[in-house]
């Protein structure tokens, strides 16, 4: 039986509970209650498709990270444009959680929000606690630029995948990010070395590395979940996307796959062979990757936000540039090319926001070419906009983005398993990476962590499950 | 009369008040949370008893976040009070014997300043300081290791789950121990110098004279020194979320971190409640424990 409380019920609790005059007033606070907002909504037309009141406020909260705000001030901008009489106010922290978790009990979250970062709102709660809406008019509606075509056309392949938990989709993960094995170009031309198509050439280069005085690989130790990123890819590579789905439903077993052993045998061979820099254990993200830019180590794992992130420490001519994981086998169900793309920064619109309205239109304006590329520019960094980066000068690194991205064609995939269960990966797989890149553990050893981790997620009855189809 | 007791109660509203609104309120509605499957984004929830309670028992990582609680509750007192006793009698009565009496050591007023120092950073500070000592490559700590030759002993510190726990467990007495230097110094000064002289002469060691007389005379301040750290050992919170975050996996967790990680990540703040009301508990009856073992004639002077 679900309560819902009610302000007034809350007081009446909280007078008799509490021995105290005067505490009585405030005890509600924590729990909140119902807000009694009416969602404005103005009429629908041909210039306004999701029916946006012209005046109401709009509120958007932004994560201030890796990408900085200047981009929402850009779309804020092309928001007044279209809704002059809308005030719009605007606000950017990295403590998403602390910050907008009292409003959401009380009932009154920001109209647009950009749920990133270290402490995102988990979004299993969000979504099993009906926190979000539904931004499935969102994509119905026409896009910006071309009424002819709806805004799920404009998109690229997997968003709305990754943003659907249970068929609903409830978070636009805005910013595209490709994950591969990052290096330098300037370096590997200096040197004479090609990047490894195979893990036999990957192996064999490192061995050149490790000889010519420089550490083949470093990673970001006090976060090794990095490292589960090409082993992952490269099970996915190896033994087919269904490696990947049955881990996100968490099937019995799922770890134990063939594919998923070979390749967590593959990179352990790293750690046994000791290509990885040496203290790189005890590295957090910036420190490795800081190393790396330093030329210290010459390969990473990381994501496309890279670029951004290392901007000032990269060396002049540097030329960052990222490549897919090697194939295991000649017999990879899925090529050389193929890679794990997936959306990054989710943006939601709360379900109990006072302009639900100006916030899935929002949204749209941010999905419009203009949006994107303003989104591009800013941060270095592609939208979820397909071909949104065309005509634009792009960064070497954001350069290598796309040749991978026009190199692999359909071949892309990525996991879901890190949304839907966020402790998972960020501490469970996190934990048996950082002992399986110690020699802590052995890659057997790796793959029965993880599939307990999982095995006990599944067995958890206060997290809700998903389906990925 | 009626004057009078009008004239305290205006000064006693007003905090009592506040304490009753900020402090009591809030105790009191955690424990009303920790019965509920309350997730922290709606108002909804259910009332579930005491399944939170229950599933508490159950929860690997809640014991193992208590068992390093455990560990400071049992090491963090004795080693700041004996390390604080320690220095504190060097810098107040640990000086050579001289014809000026008893004194501290030269340049005592030089180290009561450098120890009380850490307790003037704000804790975030002293956690970003020290999570750059222990990196790997650059920090201090290796690098004062391979400078001296030892390279063998340089570790990745924080990302090795042998050591990251007692990586934090230095930092929490490096940064306390100084307050407690402080505190027993001046405790000291109250001690009269004619015992100390009256030891000198009977031929007293500096040890037997730390023992037999500056502990006895400073029971009380030590018991009190000893339920502020004990309160400390149970929380260690905020050292641990920003120099580890509880990791490697959860080879660092405190229980205060198991608690802010389940309301704030995982978004179960009924769960969390449930650490809470259990954490007040043992807080509440560890310093009742304490207050009663260290229970001891005063002496009178």
């Amino acid at each position: 039986m679900a309560q819902t409380i009610s302000r007034r019920g809350l007081l009446h609790g909280a007078a008799a509970v509490g021995a105290l005059a005067g505490t009585s007033v405030l005890t509600g606070c924590a729990m909140g209650g119902d807000s009694d907002k009416d969602a404005a909504k103005g009429e629908t037309s041909a210039a306004n498709p999701l029916g946006v009141k012209q005046d109401a406020p709009l509120e958007v909260v932004i994560f201030n990270g890796g990408l900085g705000e200047e981009y929402a001030k850009a779309h804020e901008a092309m928001y007044r444009e279209r809704f002059p009489q809308a005030q719009i106010k605007h606000s950017a922290t990295q403590q998403i959680a602390e910050t907008l978790q009292p409003r959401f009990v009380a009932g009154d979250p920001p109209d647009v929000l950009n749920n990133s970062g270290g402490s995102q709102i988990d979004f299993n709660g969000l979504v099993s606690q009906g926190a979000l809406a539904d931004l499935g008019d969102l994509l119905a509606a026409p896009s910006l630029d071309d009424p002819k075509v709806t805004v799920k056309d404009t998109l690229r392949a997997g968003i709305i995948e990754a943003g659907s938990y249970d068929g609903k989709f409830l978070s636009l993960n805005y910013a595209y990010s490709t994950y591969g094995i990052w290096y330098s170009e300037k370096l590997f031309a200096e040197r004479g070395w090609q990047y490894p198509k195979t893990w036999d050439e990957m192996i064999a280069l490192c061995r050149r590395i490790k000889a010519a005085g420089i550490s083949p690989w470093t990673y970001q130790g006090k976060h090794s979940r990095y490292m589960s990123w090409p082993i992952l890819s490269a099970a996915a590579k190896l033994g087919g996307v269904d490696v990947l789905k049955a881990i996100d439903n968490l099937e019995p077993g799922a770890w134990r796959h063939e594919a998923v052993r070979a390749a967590v045998d593959a990179y352990y061979q790293l750690a046994v062979d000791g290509f990885l820099q040496p203290g790189a254990a005890g590295m957090d993200h910036i420190q490795s990757q800081t190393e790396w830019s330093r030329g210290k180590a010459a390969f990473i794992s990381c994501g496309s936000w890279l670029e951004n992130e290392q901007k000032a420490v990269t060396p002049p001519g540097f030329r960052m540039a990222v490549g897919p994981t090697p194939s295991l086998t000649r017999g990879d169900k899925l090529p050389f090319e193929a890679f794990r793309g997936a959306g990054s920064e989710p943006f939601v619109v709360p379900a109990k926001a006072g302009n639900v309205r100006g916030g899935l239109e929002y949204l749209r304006v941010m999905l419009s070419r203009k949006g994107a590329s303003d989104f591009t520019r800013m941060t270095n960094s592609l939208t979820c906009v397909a071909g949104s980066s065309a005509g634009l000068e792009l960064s070497p690194g954001l350069a290598s983005v796309t040749k991978l991205i026009d190199a692999a064609g359909s071949n892309t995939f990525t996991w879901l398993f890190n949304s839907y269960y966020r402790k998972l990966e960020r501490t469970l797989v996190d934990a048996a990476c950082a002992d399986l890149f110690s020699k802590r553990i052995n890659s057997a050893q790796w793959v029965e962590r993880c599939q307990q981790a999982a095995d006990g997620i599944a067995k958890d009855p206060s997290i809700k499950k998903y389906k990925r189809a | 009369m009626r004057g009078k007791r009008l004239f305290i109660a205006a000064f006693l509203i007003p905090p009592l008040l506040l304490y009753g609104i900020f402090v009591v309120s809030p105790y009191a509605q955690a424990f009303q949370i920790s019965a509920t499957n309350w997730g922290g984004l709606s108002p909804e929830y259910e009332f579930v008893g005491l399944d939170n309670f229950r599933r508490l028992l159950g929860d690997g990582t809640f014991w193992n976040a208590l068992r390093h609680n455990a560990l400071l509750l049992a090491l963090l007192p004795v080693v700041t009070i004996l390390l604080g006793l320690f220095l504190a009698s060097m810098i107040s009565v640990g000086g050579r014997r001289d014809r000026v009496g008893v004194h501290g050591v030269r340049g005592a007023a030089v180290y009561r300043i450098v120890y009380f120092f850490p307790q003037v950073l704000s804790v975030a500070i002293v956690g970003v300081l020290w999570k750059e000592m222990y990196a790997p490559n650059s920090g201090l700590i290796n690098g004062a290791l391979r400078a001296m030759g030892l390279d063998a002993l340089a570790r990745p510190w924080l990302g090795d789950p042998r050591f990251a726990f007692w990586c934090l467990a230095l930092v929490l007495l490096w940064s306390n121990v100084g307050f407690y230097v402080v505190l027993f110094s001046a405790a000291m000064q109250s001690v009269p110098r004619d015992i100390y002289e009256a030891a000198l002469l009977d031929g007293a060691t500096r040890a037997s004279t730390l023992f037999r007389i500056t502990v006895p005379l400073l029971w009380d301040t030590i018991q009190v020194a000893w339920v502020y750290l004990a309160i400390l050992a149970i929380d260690g919170f905020a050292v641990a979320q920003i120099i580890t975050n509880g990791g490697p996996g959860y080879s660092s967790d405190v229980v205060g971190l198991r608690l802010y990680n389940t309301a704030f990540t995982d978004s179960q703040f009924g769960y969390a409640s449930a650490i809470g009301v259990a954490m007040f508990f043992l807080t509440l009856s560890v310093a009742a424990v304490f207050l009663r073992v260290t229970r001891r004639d005063r002496v009178e002077m």
